[in-house]
């Protein structure tokens, strides 16, 4: 018993007493080995994950040529609800993109070590949400190619985008949130590029990653503006990854309709976003670490972290749910309490109680130390952490539409077979780009995993 | 500076394979005056360039100056598209308020300080530069590996080639070399 015990336990840092982050106690160079070669030399799985997203990348194409050729018209939409899939699964998306903001900027400037083992790939995950984010919005306008309308481009109509409108609001924090993750995930990426680059054994590996590596050579005269930099990135990244979602839920709080108007939105949509967001970082590290050989890098410690986060968020969506039901009855607001019935005990029950079943009772598991340390266990909850997060913004969206004020209006909303071909499809968009950064760039940041490892410290060995 | 046979100079080079015997060499290399030099390391070493003497970065004034020009030119589009050029009213709300304008404001304001702070970083440090003379030293490859690197220039006034030489041997380099420009 107490040799198990003992063997259980984490391995610590000799100095600081704390849970080493990296494990085996490989060198510098062992790390930059086990980083790149997978890259340079890619391991069979990776195609056998790379041709299904492909596939399911051709399943996006079908759907949106014929969307395109169509119109939206294809979709399930009726007269009350007129947002139908578009909406959930940009919210959805929008909402896995932010956990990679919260790993690289939020526990940066907490000063949380083990960012730096999930920060790379957590970084691309949320370009590649927001990519398909992206997607919905613009082509449930029906004219994608005059998308450009919402922005404020001086233009022969003589028109501007109306600022008061929360739908713009969101163009302009969504385009923002993109913008800024792609540069501190660059950023980020500039030393491992040089890494990368002093590698190669081609011609057209070495010019490539020297492009894109901009000639850094890690001088310490560098380094000590590219830190500034990184931190500034992270103090201006933490409001804007709060601010995201704050402006994704204006766009229903903001609007007059029971179930939407309400001002617990905003941390609300917030904390949903970061569980969402992480339970997607599970669902790609865990098999990626295996597959890769980083279990020592990416290891069991850093898993239960990231589980610990997701049964604070998922508690406190949870919290949300019940609040957001007293308030409709406290309120003693008709409107509002039927809506919050309605949710639970109308048409769309069976969706309500598939959301309260993944994000309010799943996560409690993590409680049990078990669960939060076996990785096929937090694989099974992340997934199911994800169909949740994808059916409380189908509950959110439709039941607020489908019962009208006027109850001859009232109508049932059903998907089409297009509405999810695009859903899949876009999971396809997303891991065929994953797949590809997987493929070209060092999915850890080598440098930053260097800088956390005890013989990092220009003291180490010292005796003080 | 006495005029050399061969090749201009670019300076020496000096390899370490520690991240603590690079920081005491630095500290031996800043106190010996010199001012043209450089470290090389494979990530950020905690501290080096309090080190090197090194004096703080300028970046975050350029970073607030930069967020500020971005939240003012967010509020002025909005204030001069909705009340000036293209004044409708929708929904009743005013052409123009503090509150409906906030979120615009910040995004933009954020937006021009994250530019601020990646070509600002850039442009500080003179990148991209895709030619220099250490790149031309085979085992300066290491420096974005596992090896620690400085390299005094030869235009330093202090510049001797066997006092610099000395110096830098006496850090505890594992090896040291004369480069090319």
């Amino acid at each position: 018993m107490a040799t198990k015990a003992i063997k259980e336990r984490d391995p610590l840092d000799p100095v600081r007493g704390r849970k080493l982050l990296v494990e085996g106690g490989p060198s510098f160079h062992e790390v930059t080995e086990q980083v790149c070669v997978p890259v340079e030399d890619p391991p069979l799985a990776w195609w056998l994950a790379f041709i299904p997203s492909l596939a399911l990348l051709g399943v996006f194409g079908l759907a949106v040529t014929w969307l395109l050729w169509f119109g939206v018209g294809i979709w399930g939409l009726n007269n009350p609800v007129d947002w139908g899939w578009a909406i959930v699964n940009f919210v959805f998306w929008v909402g896995i993109g932010h956990a990679g903001t919260l790993i690289s900027a939020i526990l940066f400037l907490f000063r949380q070590q083990w960012r730096t083992a999930v920060n790379r790939s957590a970084e691309a995950m949320t370009i590649f949400a927001v990519i398909c984010a992206l997607q919905f919005p613009t082509l449930h306008t029906g004219r994608p190619w005059a998308i450009y309308w919402s922005l404020p481009i001086p233009n022969q109509m003589g028109m501007w985008p109306n600022f008061r409108s929360p739908l713009l609001w969101d163009v302009f924090a969504v385009a923002t949130y993109f913008t800024v993750s792609l540069l501190f995930w660059y950023v980020g990426l500039i030393p491992d590029l040089a890494t990368m680059r002093d590698r190669a054994t081609t011609k057209i590996r070495r010019l490539a990653y020297g492009i894109f590596a901009l000639g850094w050579r890690g001088s310490t005269r560098h380094w000590q503006h590219y830190e500034k930099a990184y931190l500034l990135l992270a103090g201006l990244a933490t409001p804007l990854v709060l601010s995201v979602h704050t402006i994704v839920s204006f766009d229903f709080a903001v609007s007059q309709l029971p179930g939407w108007h309400t001002t617990i939105f905003p941390p609300y949509f917030v904390a949903g976003a970061i569980f969402s967001g992480f339970a997607m970082v599970l669902t790609l590290l865990i098999p990626i670490r295996k597959w890769y050989g980083l279990e020592h890098i990416i290891t069991i410690k850093h898993l239960e972290n990231m589980a610990k986060i997701i049964l604070l968020t998922g508690s406190l969506v949870g919290y949300a749910y019940g609040m957001e039901f007293f308030i409709a009855w406290y309120s003693g607001n008709p409107y509002e309490s039927f809506a919050f019935v309605n949710r639970a005990f109308g048409p769309y029950a069976w969706a309500y109680w598939i959301m309260i079943s993944c994000n309010v009772i799943s996560p409690q598991l993590v409680w049990f130390k078990k669960v939060r340390r076996s990785p096929v266990a937090l694989f099974i909850l992340s997934i199911f952490v994800n169909i949740g997060m994808w059916f409380e913004r189908f509950v959110i969206t439709v039941t607020s539409l489908h019962r009208d004020f006027l109850p001859s209006s009232w109508d049932y909303y059903q998907p089409t077979i297009w509405d999810l071909a695009m859903l899949v499809g876009s999971f396809g968009l997303f891991f065929t780009l994953f797949c590809l950064f997987l493929r070209y760039l060092p999915m850890i940041a080598i440098a930053e995993v260097k800088t956390v490892m005890p013989e990092a410290d220009p003291h180490h060995g010292d005796d003080h | 500076m006495a005029k050399t046979k061969g090749p201009k100079k670019f300076g020496l080079l000096a390899e370490y394979d520690t991240p603590g015997a690079i920081f005491k060499a630095c500290e031996k290399v800043r106190d010996a005056g010199y001012r043209r030099w450089d470290s090389f390391t494979p990530f950020p070493v905690h501290n080096l360039d309090k080190a090197m003497g090194i004096k703080p970065s300028v970046l975050p004034w350029i970073v607030f100056a930069c967020g500020m020009t971005g939240a003012a030119c967010g509020m002025l589009l909005q204030w001069y598209t909705s009340t000036i050029v293209y004044p409708i009213v929708i929904a009743g709300k005013p052409l123009f308020s503090a509150q409906a304008n906030v979120p615009v404001t910040f995004e933009v304001g954020i937006l021009f300080a994250s530019f601020g702070a990646v070509f600002g970083m850039l442009g500080l440090n003179k990148l991209p530069a895709f030619h220099h003379p250490l790149f031309k030293v085979p085992r300066f490859s290491r420096a974005t590996d596992d090896r620690f690197f400085i390299a005094i220039e030869a235009i330093d006034p202090r510049y001797d080639l066997e006092k610099t030489k000395k110096l830098l041997e006496d850090t505890g380099a594992v090896k040291v070399e004369e480069v090319e420009e």
